[in-house]
């Protein structure tokens, strides 16, 4: 019986997932199999993604946001930590905030080992998610490239390449004529404004379908019994002597054991709630995408002297992103001046572009804490954590960031990865800070 | 299909020539694209992105979503050109984006018979095994419109443009241009803009008199009105978005491949007029080509004379089919008219249109006009934050509470009847409207396929699928669907979909939401947000005085810090090194007009100034200077520089020459943030002074040629101070500072003596065997003397005790700026970076600049620091380096590994000071 | 693109002008007497509110910091100071 054996748990392996016996007759596994018998049959048997259940009155674990890191520390409170009476609160819709807003970037060139840990971590995760969520998430490896301009960015290049190398990431640095081969598209004029020497490369980084992974957290979490309550706004936290003991929402009041706060775009506002100032500033971050095209850029693109990266959907839109806007906003729509800075910048980058028309231009609220990296940790609060200031590298550091917050969540204590990302840090003043170290974006 | 004679807006005695998908056409001037092809009876001009289903055009403007195309024109080539809104030109060649050969024949529209097995987001469901990349590539050449060529549009630049106006007019249609004329009348400055090239709007297609005249005499009266008055029109003119505190941005359009223009205007009041659109009746077979909107038909008839069908049948829901019938009919079709409400419909046919049914009843046609009611343009509203309010008479969003300073009018505000609209647009009052709708929702019962998105193929069967898997928050529907998210970003499908979800959900439309407006209205060029942001002024350099200067003494100019500076002189970088054997030898010429002059001046500066610096600088003397860095408050160091006191009240900080504007940023912050600003001045003087250092066992011989009228004996000149002189009559500041460890003077003059300065300077250096040198010679000098650059030698965590200077630290007792955290935790771990020398062993080559050191802990290699500067030192005949070492101070002399790229090599730590560390001839 | 009002030069366009912080912020003396917790307040928490917010800001064409009050949600601009009301 060993054959069978090595079966079961090949099949635990690939299918985490549980499937009630009430949805037998229904299609609820994912595969070319299951698309090609319900094409036969109209489409007739697939069943809802997640619920849409009422809230109980009590959770071991409320999450305030259902966006992907929301999702994704229920996820892995249930599958990892046994915890399964968990509710997702989600004012709007699921992956509404930043997830369905930011540019997908995933990748984890990063210069120190605390970032490392955290990215590579997540990076290795996003390798697999797809067949663990039972949902193509489409993380496309199809790499990263961090242009180098000058001499100076060359030895900064050596710096970090270097640092990642002896980290354990997939980090090199590429020549001018290797860069040419991977993105013609780029400007590779002698008298460009930044000229191109080369750059570095992380070729397992890449991108993924940025609603897909929200949608595919909620999934996996809903069939694990997480329960995601969608148009449900938290209007307060509900405290006893001094201890968190649920919230108050527009659903009614919702009685928890622990509460933990994934609300990119709103930390502060849910602090407020908590009685406690974070130290985050919130700012407009835009993106752009133009209409389709015939597939013309193979990897993605980052240069630091534009402040611009660039990269092409699999749908065909050229994807763009660049910095934060200047003025500090919760308004969730960019402006003028750093949209002309930013597809000024992507025209240096790749001038033959310019007749190439945007299709339309949205922002998300994004979280920076003053050394850029996340705050995850409890609060003064107890019973309340956590999981934030992520700026605008979020998205990447979903799994990773889901995995450790529900082991926060679970246990009142860090995991090992996210120990150095606590809010103490500020005390002592040890920041893990990639932009004064290596210039390195989030 | 056919032209009309005397009917629209062209220009019939000039045939202009042009091809599509290779064929050869004829049109005429005022034509476009999509009514060339009608008028030549060339239905299908594009696929759809997904099955590859023939399309034709839906509407006659921006409206439609299908006909796409990829258009050259003089070696111009222009990827996902709208057929609609393309003014044709003499040779334009057009191809249909996504179809292989042709639009008529294409090979992919085989995929249509397989469309079962790619419903709404089948990719989220299968290729996961092995991984997506492997499917990836054949997805992305399936998916993608046109094609962009691989080369700079030379010559291809938006012009910008600012203007301010008392009132913007969006859309020159019956109310925009009443509103405007009341407006301009008034005497409020007024700009008018219309996106076609004639204004008038819905005017021409509605067929009657206006106000007595016919529709070209009305608009031609009030645009001589409003110009008449003063006011501005603007053709050919879209407004993509309203921005922040009432900025309007407005795209017009020129000739093929000329980029548009980008006017930037701020209104006092923004008058939205921008009319309303059909929305598609959702029925089976409706993508087919020759189902067109009823106004995009009488469009096609009143702009360009095409009659787009000869046996039609109005598909219609509301009032307008009427007269719209009787219009195609004056004009020679046969019209048939169907009520949409009634349901369930089916097109007959393929590439062509032979019937449309009705249960049992079957009625020939060869064109089906539809409409399901008018949906008014409200995206420009939503930009501004304005709120829109569902109309159940109307059946549809009208805009509501509105952003300051902006007005709704016309059919964008819901008013569809001409008199309603102009009495609206005059502040008059209203008379009764006429239009009326009968509401109409999808059949879920009805066989065959309805398109809801028509260029992504979404049909109603996506839309229950979606609902059935719960994706039902509009947002989802739209993302899991991708319905609304083509080309024309939902104008013509958001209604039809919001319809289909809200019977899904036995709810209404309003109860099921609306979508979220997104600028840009329609797509335009990156370029227009770009304009003279490109090359050299996409981020300009500062420039040298002595620019010429340097080059007629053959200095490669190279970028630093922002600014633009001799690298060095002559044919090479080899060079280099005979600049920094020169400048060790005899002496060397720099430009270093780059380092700040900042003065700081009143009775608090010096307080000010100690509160500033990490280094006690209340107790310099006039006439003295010190060295100091600057802190963030964090602790790290920001900058370091000299200061020099040149009176009781008055100093000069000279800071790195990439941080002045930095520097003087953060003075003044603190200045006015935390200090009394009328008791000390911040005043930058940079430009102002030029500045020529002259460095090396020469340098003092050198001045002596200039006549500077200073004492330079060593004794009476000491390091570290500085004198007032005189040179060719002007100011001289002096200082006797050195950056390169050898004896130096700094001297600043007025910008109208640098060039006499620099060319005595050469001269008196010349027999003495000394000459011009570069950046990069000095930074050789400075890591022979041990001297760091901040950002390079230092990082963002950096603190003054890292690199040596902790006395102040220790003993400093007034408050400056990062104080309290040079003692957190962090600045007290025994793990910290410090700065210091390395030697390769003999023989060896300079270490990589960015190379690491490690260290194998537990048989992990980990690494402990990095070279920051590296040079192999010509006068010291070996490589020397700078490196930031965990615990770097307490290694003197201990041997690491170094690792670069996979290879490693072997280091000692040493001092960081290689040259002079006596010091003697640096106060030589 | 918005229009901040400089009090010294009156309406200009926002690229002329940086955020240099919240408003209020003021840097406890002596430090040296300050705790790391007062210290690290100081150093990094921010009000962060959602709607009306007063800020620092400087007009860089100018130099001058003023204050000024804003609805981060809606962009309005609510009113403008001279700063040295504040510190003075």
């Amino acid at each position: 019986m060993l054959l069978g054996s090595v079966v079961y748990i090949t099949y635990l392996d690939a299918s985490p997932l549980i499937v009630p016996h009430w949805q037998d007759h229904m299609t609820n596994k994912y595969s070319a199999f299951s698309l090609f018998r319900e094409s036969l049959r109209g489409h007739k048997g697939w069943q809802p993604a997640w619920r849409s259940p009422k809230p109980q009155a009590e959770y071991d674990v409320v999450i305030i946001g259902g966006g992907g890191q929301g999702l994704a520390t229920a996820y892995y409170l249930a599958k990892n930590n046994g915890i399964k009476r968990v509710a997702v609160l989600e004012k709007g819709w699921l992956g509404g905030g930043n997830t369905g807003r930011n540019t997908t970037t995933i990748r984890s060139n990063y210069f120190h080992p605390e970032s490392v840990a955290l990215y590579e971590f997540s990076l290795n995760l996003y390798e697999n998610l797809s067949r663990e969520l039972n949902y193509n998430v489409m993380f496309s490896q199809r790499g990263l490239m961090t242009l180098i301009h000058s001499e100076p960015d060359l030895e900064m290049a050596n710096r970090t390449v270097n640092a990642m190398q002896l980290n354990g990431i997939d980090a090199t640095i590429i020549s001018r004529a290797e860069v040419q081969k991977r993105a013609p598209v780029l400007n590779f004029r002698d008298d460009a404004r930044y000229p191109i020497h080369g750059a570095v490369w992380q070729g397992r980084a890449g991108t993924a379908r940025h609603d897909a992974v929200a949608w595919g957290y909620a999934r996996a979490a809903d069939r694990l019994g997480v329960d995601i309550i969608q148009n449900c706004e938290v209007t307060g936290l509900l405290t006893e002597g001094g201890i968190c003991k649920g919230v108050e929402t527009n659903q009614g009041t919702i009685r928890a054991a622990r509460v933990g706060s994934a609300v990119a775009g709103n930390s502060s506002v849910v602090a407020d709630m908590a009685g406690y100032k974070l130290p985050i500033q919130s700012y407009a971050l835009q993106a752009f995408v133009s209409e389709p095209l015939k597939p013309i850029m193979n990897t993605v693109a980052l240069s630091p002297a534009t402040g611009t990266y660039f990269c092409q959907s699999d749908k065909g839109g050229v994807v763009i992103g660049g910095a934060l806007d200047r003025v500090p906003s919760y308004g969730q729509r960019g402006n003028l001046p750093m949209q002309e800075d930013v597809l000024s910048g992507l025209l240096e980058m790749a001038p033959a572009l310019a007749n190439v028309k945007l299709l339309r231009h949205w922002a998300g609220i994004v979280d920076v804490t003053p050394d850029s990296s996340p705050v995850i940790g409890p609060t003064p609060l107890p019973g309340f954590f956590l999981n934030g200031g992520w700026g605008t590298g979020g998205f990447k550091a979903i799994p990773a960031g889901g995995t450790i917050f529900a082991h926060l969540l679970a246990t009142g204590t860090h995991h090992e990865i996210s120990q150095p990302f606590d809010p103490s840090r500020f005390t002592s003043g040890r920041l893990v800070d990639e932009g004064a170290a290596s210039g390195i974006a989030h | 299909m056919k032209r009309v004679e005397g009917l629209g807006l062209i220009d019939r005695r000039t045939p202009l020539n042009f091809s599509f998908d290779g064929k050869p056409y004829q049109g005429f001037a005022g034509d476009t694209l999509a009514s060339a092809l009608l008028a030549n009876g060339q239905r299908i001009m594009g696929r759809s992105f997904k099955y590859h289903r023939p399309r034709s055009v839906w509407g006659a403007w921006f409206d439609d979503p299908n006909a796409i195309f990829d258009i050259e024109l003089n070696g111009f080539h222009e990827p996902n050109c709208p057929a609609a809104t393309t003014y044709l030109e003499e040779g334009m060649q057009a191809r249909a984006v996504n179809a292989t050969p042709n639009a008529h024949s294409d090979i992919k529209g085989l995929l249509d018979k397989f469309n079962r097995f790619m419903p709404a987001g089948f990719y989220y469901k299968t290729f996961m095994w092995p991984n997506w990349h492997l499917f990836e590539g054949f997805i992305r050449n399936m998916a993608g419109l046109g094609r962009v060529e691989n080369v700079a549009k030379s010559g291809y630049i938006s012009e910008q443009h600012h203007a301010t106006c008392d009132v913007l007019v969006i859309g020159g249609g019956a109310a925009g241009l009443a509103a405007a004329r009341v407006a301009a009348e008034s005497g409020r400055s007024v700009i008018l803009a219309d996106d076609h090239r004639e204004f008038g709007g819905g005017l021409f297609r509605q067929g009657g008199l206006v106000e007595g005249q016919t529709p070209v005499d009305w608009v031609t009266e009030q645009l001589s009105a409003v110009t008449a008055a003063g006011g501005l029109v603007m053709p050919l003119t879209t407004a993509i978005g309203v921005y922040d505190h009432n900025l309007v941005g407005l795209v017009e359009a020129h000739a093929f491949g000329q980029a548009p223009s980008l006017h930037r205007i701020r209104a006092e009041q923004i008058i939205m007029a921008t009319g309303a659109i059909d929305r598609p009746v959702t029925f089976a077979n409706n993508d087919r080509p020759g189902i067109i909107a009823v106004d995009g038909a009488l469009e096609f008839l009143a702009r360009y004379g095409v009659l787009v069908g000869k046996n039609i049948a109005i598909l219609s829901n509301n009032s307008l089919a009427t007269p719209a019938a009787e219009i195609l009919r004056t004009a020679g079709a046969k019209v048939r008219l169907l009520d949409a409400s009634t349901g369930p419909f089916t097109a007959h046919g393929g590439k062509s249109l032979n019937a449309i049914s009705q249960g049992t009843e079957r009625i020939p046609c060869d064109t089906i006009l539809a409409s399901g009611g008018l949906v008014p343009l409200v995206h420009l509203w939503r930009h501004a934050g304005g709120k829109l309010s569902w109309r159940a008479d109307i059946a549809a969003f009208v805009p509501a509470k509105g952003p300051v300073g902006m007005q709704a009018i016309g059919a964008a505000n819901g008013t569809f009847d001409l008199d309603v609209s102009l009495s609206e647009a005059r502040g008059e009052n209203l008379p009764k409207s006429t239009y009326t709708l009968r509401p109409i929702q999808p059949d879920l019962t009805a066989k065959g396929r309805q398109w809801i998105d028509f260029q992504h193929d979404v049909t109603l069967k996506d839309i229950e699928l979606a609902a059935r898997e719960n994706y039902t928050s509009v947002e989802h529907l739209k993302r899991y669907t991708t319905l609304g998210m083509a080309s024309d970003q939902g104008k013509t499908s958001n209604m039809a979909g919001l319809a289909a979800m809200a019977t899904l959900q036995g709810k209404s439309i309003p109860e099921t939401g609306t979508t979220t407006f997104r600028p840009p209205f329609v797509p335009v060029p990156f370029e227009v947000y770009r304009g003279a942001r490109r090359g050299q002024y996409f981020n300009p350099l500062k420039r040298l005085v002595l620019e010429p200067e340097l080059r007629a003494a053959g200095a490669a100019m190279a970028e630093y810090g922002g600014s633009l500076r001799p690298a060095w002189f002559g044919s090479g970088p080899h060079e280099i090194t005979r600049e920094a054997i020169m400048a060790r030898r005899a002496a060397a010429i720099f430009d270093a007009s780059t380092l700040g002059k900042i003065e700081v001046i009143g009775p608090d500066a010096a307080a000010f100034l100690n509160f500033i610096y990490y280094n006690t600088m209340a107790t310099l003397k006039p006439g003295f200077i010190r060295y100091g860095f600057m802190l963030t408050e964090r602790g790290a160091v920001y900058d370091d520089g000299v200061v020099a006191r040149m009176g009781e009240n008055r100093f000069i900080i000279s800071c790195s020459s990439s941080h002045v504007d930095g520097v003087v940023a953060r003075l003044e912050a603190w200045r006015q943030d935390g200090n009394n600003p009328d008791r000390v001045f911040i005043h930058d003087t940079t430009p102002n002074w030029p500045t020529v250092t002259v460095t090396g066992p020469k340098a003092r011989e050198i001045l002596e040629s200039l006549d500077l009228q200073i004492d330079l004996a060593p004794e009476a000149f000491k390091h570290m101070t500085w004198r007032e002189g005189r040179f060719e009559g002007a100011v001289a500041r002096v200082s006797r500072v050195s950056f390169s460890g050898d004896t130096s003077f700094e001297i600043s003059v007025p910008v109208a003596t640098a060039t006499a300065l620099w060319q005595a300077a050469l001269a008196a250096g010349k027999p003495l065997g000394a000459g011009p040198a570069g950046v990069e010679a000095l930074s050789i000098l400075r890591a022979e003397k041990g001297y760091l650059i901040i950002g390079k030698d230092t990082d963002g965590d950096t603190m003054p005790h890292d690199l040596g200077f902790s006395i102040p630290r220790q003993k400093k007792t007034a408050d400056f700026v990062g104080d309290r955290s040079l003692h957190t935790e962090n600045a007290n771990r025994a793990d910290r970076k410090q700065l210091v020398g390395l030697m390769a062993p003999p023989g060896a080559a300079a270490l990589p600049t960015g190379a690491h050191l490690v260290e194998v802990t537990l048989g992990k290699r980990r690494s402990i620091g990095y070279v920051t500067s590296s040079y192999h030192s010509p006068t010291l005949g070996h490589p020397i380096a700078l490196a930031l070492i965990e615990g770097g101070a307490a290694r003197m002399g201990e041997d690491l590994t170094v690792w670069h790229m996979g290879k490693q090599s072997a280091a000692q730590v040493t001092s960081p000071c290689f040259y002079d560390p006596e010091g003697a001839a640096l106060h030589a | 693109m918005q229009r901040f009002p400089c009090p010294f030069c009156g309406p200009r366009d926002e690229r002329e002008f940086h955020f240099a912080g919240e408003a209020g912020k003021i840097r406890p003396t002596p430090s040296a007497a300050q705790s790391d917790t007062d210290w690290a307040t100081y150093l990094y928490e921010a009000q962060n509110p959602r709607g009306p917010s007063r800020e620092i800001w400087v007009h860089t064409p100018c130099q001058e910091y003023f204050i000024m009050t804003r609805d981060t949600v809606s962009m309005e601009v609510l009113g403008t100071e001279q700063l040295r009301k504040e510190t003075l």
